[in-house]
């Protein structure tokens, strides 16, 4: 009788391990997981691709581009489409993390803005297709800022001491501070990165909260006067509460595209060239672009946009609006420092 | 000593789930990948100490003794009141403090937001009653709060359990022999009731030390604790290597704290002084 218990014993222990080693075993239908940031899909238009495919959509969000790159670097998960930034996509195409597409499987590519074809961080366009753009600037509460506001000096300003939200994101926020101090975005110059870090330490004291998505729901509710924003948030903001404003500082910016690549390792290739494709599909393009307010590349969709959203300087600012603005460089040889740099602004007291 | 049958599963999983993580974690804290390969080093565990981690561990240890002081001010009474013979028989009240553990400790946390938040309910009484508003949310004030709200069962649990358990006659026999209250508390209930405070003060101060969710919500990312900072290099940074580091000091300060406890626990075995 003991012997029968140290061999269920023995057996139970092999179970633990084996059900660890390999998983759940049978997939009924196709599955296909898609790496999106937060609030960034009309979520309606996931169940349609399923229900059109017959494929189980697995759908999670990050909140930043650094996030979703160590969680797929770190091979913990395996995720077939995601939708990072450019200087991302440029870092990923690097290090051989993503797959080519096959742009015969999605001939709604046509539809993309050629404004957003070939851009450096994949100068032959092999391995993304454009989802959304926009820039960084500041929403503001008019009745809380009486003066203009064209600079990010404002974000500095002693009167405004814990009524500013900046972004929990070290690209955008460091960014921020390199443009307030008259420097590149992508530099590489050290010192500059030290005085950016400097210029934050400095901020630290006046920040409300560093913040992701919570950002919208907080500004529309009136918790601070000025906030670090991307665009299409800005836009969605607005909507809910007039009294916001957006504003392209004119020491410049940051200019970004978000776009749809293809992780190496997926096992369903075919299907996330179809889930890209159908992302392109006008009528889908139109709702996503209509739902999260962000600025889309896709000439169809930008055609059936309300015309208030198109003269929009917010969502589509004129060319003079982004004449300082910059786009992100992948930076591998010093991103290293970038990582130093945020993490002492984020312990420093 | 012989292992029992049923061990091995319980072992299995131990060693999946402690072991290997542990010396994972001892590996990536002492090795540095260089382009020549793998190598030992103890450079991160050197920039653990540099003086800006160092102010943040230090906050983190010390925001974590006022959570557990709070905790065991307010703790022991509610343990002794809901131990004292009038509610012993109710079990309702224990039921009550029970009760908000079964919803997920992320949401509760979240419902502080909006209680704290600019146009919040605390800040809408304020307003009512014509007081100044405050600044609560995004403040040292709101992550002790949080911690001391979500902690506070498991410093009220374990003396509840000691205080209930005592033998009620050595009371009685003290009364009988003319102490008051007060002596009875400090003589007898108090002595007895150690090691109840020892095992909820290291419940309490182990997760205080290492929250990081608690202060990202209630902090803002402006207090980051060393929690957040450990969060930051795997998540954010993807620096396994400092991660580990400081996530190995964390452990040796937290082991010290414990082998400090059971000394005390030790001592106080029997209650004999006070």
């Amino acid at each position: 009788m003991k012997k029968a218990f140290k061999i269920f014993g023995l057996f139970f222990s092999i179970m633990i391990v084996v059900g660890i080693l390999t998983g759940c075993g049978s997939v009924p239908k196709a599955q296909l997981k898609v790496y999106n940031w937060g609030d960034y899909i009309d979520e309606t238009v996931i169940e349609e691709f399923e229900k059109k495919y017959n494929i189980d959509v697995i759908y999670d969000t990050f909140a930043t581009n650094e996030e979703m790159y160590v969680k797929v670097k770190g091979g913990g998960a395996d995720y077939d489409v995601a939708i990072p930034s450019d200087y991302m996509i440029e870092r990923m195409i690097k290090e051989g993390m993503l797959e080519k597409i096959d742009f015969s499987n999605v001939p709604n590519y046509k539809y993309i803005d050629e404004r957003f074809k070939n851009l450096p961080y994949d100068p032959n366009n092999e391995y993304s297709v454009p989802y959304m753009w926009g820039t960084v600037g500041i929403l503001y509460n008019k009745k809380m800022v009486k003066e203009p506001v064209d600079s990010w000096k404002i974000l500095w300003d002693e009167k405004y001491k814990k009524q500013i939200f900046m972004l929990d994101s070290s690209r955008d926020s460091i960014g921020v501070a390199l443009k307030m101090l008259g420097y590149s975005l992508n530099t590489r110059n050290i010192d500059e990165l030290e005085q950016a870090k400097e210029a934050l330490i400095r901020q630290k004291p006046l920040v409300l909260s560093y913040v992701g998505d919570e950002v919208k729901d907080a500004m529309i509710s009136g918790q601070a006067a000025l906030a670090v924003v991307w665009s299409g948030d800005a836009v969605y903001t607005k909507r809910e509460n007039p009294d916001l404003e957006y504003v392209i500082p004119k020491e410049g910016s940051n200019l970004w595209v978000d776009a749809m690549v293809i992780l190496k390792g997926t096992k369903n290739k075919k299907a996330a060239e179809q889930f890209i494709n159908f992302m392109c599909e006008p009528e889908i393009a139109f709702r996503n672009a209509d739902y999260i307010g962000y600025s889309t590349p896709h000439t169809e969709a930008k055609k059936m946009l309300d015309p208030e959203i198109l003269n929009d300087r917010t969502a589509y600012p004129p060319d003079e609006d982004l004449k300082n603005c910059e786009v992100f460089e992948a930076l591998s040889d010093v991103i290293k420092e970038y990582d130093r740099v945020w993490t002492e602004v984020k312990a420093a007291r | 000593m012989k292992k029992a049958w049923y061990a091995y599963p319980y072992l299995v999983w131990m060693a999946i789930f402690i072991v290997v993580p542990l010396f994972l974690l001892l590996f990536y804290t002492f090795t540095a990948t260089t382009e020549e390969g793998i190598r030992f080093t103890l450079q991160h565990i050197k920039r653990v100490w540099e003086p800006i981690y160092l102010m943040v561990l230090l906050r983190s240890i010390l925001l974590a003794l006022i959570c557990t002081v709070v905790c065991l001010l307010i703790g022991y009474p509610v343990a002794l009141i809901l131990a004292s013979k009038e509610y012993s028989q109710k079990r309702v009240l224990a039921l009550l403090f029970v009760i908000p553990m079964w919803i997920n400790f992320l949401v509760r946390t979240y419902a502080w937001m909006s209680l704290l938040g600019k146009n919040g309910l605390i800040d809408m009484v304020m307003n009512f009653l014509h007081l100044p508003p405050v600044q609560l949310l995004y403040t040292d004030h709101a992550v002790v709060l949080g911690m001391v709200y979500n902690f506070l069962p498991f410093m009220v649990l374990p003396i509840y359990s000691v205080l209930t358990k005592m033998d009620k006659s050595i009371i009685e026999a003290a009364e009988d022999l003319g102490a008051d209250y007060i002596t009875v508390l400090k003589r007898i209930i108090i002595p007895l009731s150690l090691p109840g405070v020892i095992s909820g003060i290291t419940m309490v101060f182990m997760p205080a030390v290492t929250t990081f969710i608690i202060s990202r919500l209630l902090g803002g990312g402006q207090y980051i604790l060393i929690g957040n900072l450990i969060e930051q290099q795997f998540i954010v940074v993807g620096d396994w290597n400092f991660g580990s580091a400081i996530s190995f000091v964390l452990t040796v300060i937290i082991l010290i704290s414990m082998g400090i406890m059971r000394k005390y626990d030790r001592e106080y075995e029997g209650g004999a002084i006070w």
